[in-house]
Parts: structure tokens; C-alpha cells; sequence
């Protein structure tokens, strides 16, 4: 496999990479139900779970930089988020005894729920 | 543009649940210079919402979608096109197009855009940001609160110790009350019955719980027994950037204490 030098963007969930000297990304990859990996030195890859064996490689200018991205890469997904602020409010409920998402009118939210995103 | 087509359709139709879905009819879009007449065509499309995504498809029992729309950057709002239960997405960059989208009814059509207004990963982020600085602030309240009691338990278990008659908790409400929520303020007892006042009359905290208590009576000469097992050995500390065991050693001991002053409560304490 040849490595191609992109500008790679991480934008909400999803990552974006470019030619260098575009200003239009070439692709994106959707970054839900995948698996960050760390290679072999200063490489990471991202997996999919309908496709595991499918890998798509980075490899970083330093180790730092490859663990930097993978860190950024693992919360980088919706369902991650949903999972951050569903353990959150659940939490605050339990020291508070008080729903913190009432103050925003969300509570009844599906998308909140405990219970509903086991994962 | 590429895009990991396949991966994208599996999240769209695997069976992690969808925030919203249902049957809306969607805006046949033309480019300028097709259109030469002004009738305007929708198509019946099924809309599932997954995070800050509106995927379609022709059918309902479609394996792939249509298309995709993300809900990065964008408002929805109702339309005042000649359709009834019209709304529509658009986008802050005027470039991009407007997605018209019809709904079945007036409930369909509020609850569409009711989730599609809070759809976006930004917005995710803002109430798991707020929420992140919100349990931190209530740990570190709770860490306030821990310290007088470590102060003021062995006084409270001489005393105690010294007059069994003060074990049961006094019944006075202000005292239950900052009890358990502000142990370093708790003076100033009322009629001051249940506690006599040994050090010369300033205002003293409440006497500790009773599960606290108990640990404290088995063990007359050692320092700091009434505060139960666990907050002693606990590996934990506010400072800790480990939050998941600091949320459950945390959740924990409020329960406890949660639980056995609503039984008070119960119990008939005014």
C-alpha cells in the first residue's frame, strides 16, 4: 500500500481529508461504529464494524501526534457523545437529586434516555 | 466527493436506535434553468434520524438510502410554502440547498422539527460540556461538605459516648435540614435541647447520622471512627481525574445519606 500525503480535518464526526493543496476534501469518512487502532509506530487505523479487516491507516509524524489523534479520533463519534452526557446526567441525578437537563427542556428527549443506549 | 458509502448506509439501517423516523414528503428541488413552469413536485420518502443525521430512503424496508443530510450548521424552521406542515432545512452557508420537507400532520410536523432542532453534534457538545462543569462543581460541594464532619466527629462522639440520651438525632427540622447539606454551618440549635452545649455555648455542628455513628461507638479511643469505612480507605480524592470512580464512590455515600434522612422524615420528625 502506498502512503498518500493528505491534510486530514476532523469536523464534528466525521474526517475529512484533502490533497495538499486543495481547498475541496477528495473524501470523508463517516466516524460511527468504528474501531480506532493503534499500529505499528506512529500509525493508527480506523476500522468499521461491518467491514473490520477493512483498515484505513494514518500514519503521524511522531508518536505524540499519532496518540493525540487517536485520543481525538475515539470521542469524536455522536454515539460517544450521547453516551458522555447520558453517564453525566445520570450522575448529577444521582449527587443532586435533580434531572440537569430539566433546566434546558430536554428531559423528555428520546435521544437522552437512560437505558435506551446500551452499548 | 468519496465517502465510506458502505459504512454509512450499515449505520443508517443497523438497528442502533433511530431518534425520529417517519414518512415526510420531500421537495423535488430543481436547478434554475430547468425551471421553466413553477409547479413544484414532492416525493414520499422514509426519514430516519441517527444522531446528526437525516438519512432517506425510497421505502421503508430500503437496505441503502437515497441521500443523507447532515445537520451541522443549519436551522429549521417552518415554511410558508402552499403546502400545509411544511418545514425546512437550511443551511448557514447560502451555497448550500434548502431541504423542504412536508409533514402528515401538525403533531408529525412538531415533533419533526422539534428533533431536528437539537439534532446537531455542536449542540450535543454544548449540554455535554455544561453537564461535565456541572457534576464537577457538585463533587466539589460534596468535597466541602465532607471536611467539617471529619472536625467536628470526635467532639460530637464524646459527647455522645458521654450521654447516651443525645444518640437519637434532635428533632428540630433546621437541624435535620443543615444536617446533610451544610454540615459547617449547622449552629445556632434552636432551644439547643438535644445537644447541651459543652464548649461554652458557640454554635456547634449537628451530631453525626446514626450509620455514622455506630461505626464510632465500637471504637471509644480511636480518632476518626464515626466516618464509615469506605470514605477512609477510599483510593479516591476530588483531585482524581479518574470520574468514573469518583462518580460511583460519590453517588454512593449521598444515597446512603439520602435514604436514611427521607426514613426520618418518615418517622415523623416535624
Amino acid at each position: 500500500a502506498v502512503l498518500k500525503k493528505r491534510l486530514v480535518k476532523l469536523v464534528v464526526n466525521f474526517l475529512f481529508y484533502f490533497r495538499t493543496d486543495e481547498a475541496e476534501p477528495i473524501g470523508a469518512l463517516l466516524l460511527e461504529h468504528c474501531r480506532i487502532t493503534k499500529e505499528e509506530e506512529n500509525v493508527f487505523s480506523i476500522s468499521f464494524v461491518e467491514e473490520p479487516e477493512r483498515k484505513y491507516c494514518f500514519e503521524c509524524d511522531s508518536e505524540e501526534q499519532c496518540q493525540e489523534w487517536i485520543e481525538a479520533l475515539k470521542r469524536a463519534s455522536y454515539e460517544f457523545m450521547r453516551r458522555s452526557l447520558i453517564f453525566y446526567r445520570n450522575e448529577i441525578q444521582k449527587m443532586t437529586g435533580k434531572d440537569p437537563l430539566e433546566q434546558y427542556g430536554i428531559s423528555e428527549e428520546a435521544r437522552f434516555q437512560l437505558g435506551t443506549y446500551k452499548q | 466527493m468519496k465517502l465510506n458509502e458502505r459504512s454509512v448506509a450499515h449505520y443508517a439501517t443497523c438497528d442502533s436506535p433511530a431518534d425520529h423516523a417517519g414518512f415526510l414528503r420531500k421537495r423535488v428541488e430543481r436547478h434554475h434553468h430547468h425551471a421553466h413552469h413553477h409547479a413544484t413536485s414532492y416525493q414520499r420518502r422514509w426519514f430516519v434520524l441517527k444522531g446528526n443525521l437525516l438519512f432517506y430512503f425510497e421505502e421503508r424496508e430500503s437496505r441503502e438510502p437515497l441521500g443523507l443530510v447532515v445537520l451541522e450548521g443549519c436551522t429549521v424552521e417552518l415554511c410558508e410554502a402552499a403546502e400545509e406542515f411544511a418545514f425546512a432545512i437550511r443551511f448557514d452557508d447560502a451555497g448550500a440547498r434548502a431541504y423542504v420537507l412536508v409533514a402528515d400532520g401538525q403533531a408529525a410536523m412538531e415533533a419533526w422539527v422539534k428533533a431536528l432542532s437539537r439534532a446537531s453534534f455542536d449542540y450535543m457538545r454544548l449540554v455535554v460540556r455544561e453537564l461535565e462543569k456541572q457534576l464537577e462543581e457538585a463533587c466539589k460541594s460534596l468535597a466541602a461538605c465532607r471536611k467539617s464532619p471529619r472536625r467536628s466527629s470526635s467532639s460530637s462522639r464524646k459527647r455522645h459516648l458521654s450521654n447516651p440520651a443525645l444518640l437519637p438525632v434532635p428533632e428540630k427540622p433546621a437541624v435535620l435540614e443543615n444536617g446533610y447539606s451544610t454540615w459547617g454551618s449547622g449552629g445556632g440549635v434552636p432551644g439547643g435541647a438535644a445537644c447541651p452545649d459543652r464548649d461554652g455555648g458557640h454554635a456547634k455542628p449537628p451530631p453525626l447520622p446514626p450509620r455514622w455513628r455506630s461505626a464510632a461507638g465500637s471504637t471509644t479511643g480511636s480518632p476518626v471512627p464515626s466516618l464509615s469505612p469506605t470514605m477512609l480507605e477510599s483510593p479516591v480524592t476530588p483531585e482524581m481525574a479518574c470520574f468514573s470512580k469518583l462518580h460511583s464512590w460519590y453517588g454512593q455515600e449521598i444515597a446512603a445519606l439520602r435514604r436514611e434522612w427521607q426514613e426520618r422524615q418518615k418517622r415523623g420528625h416535624p
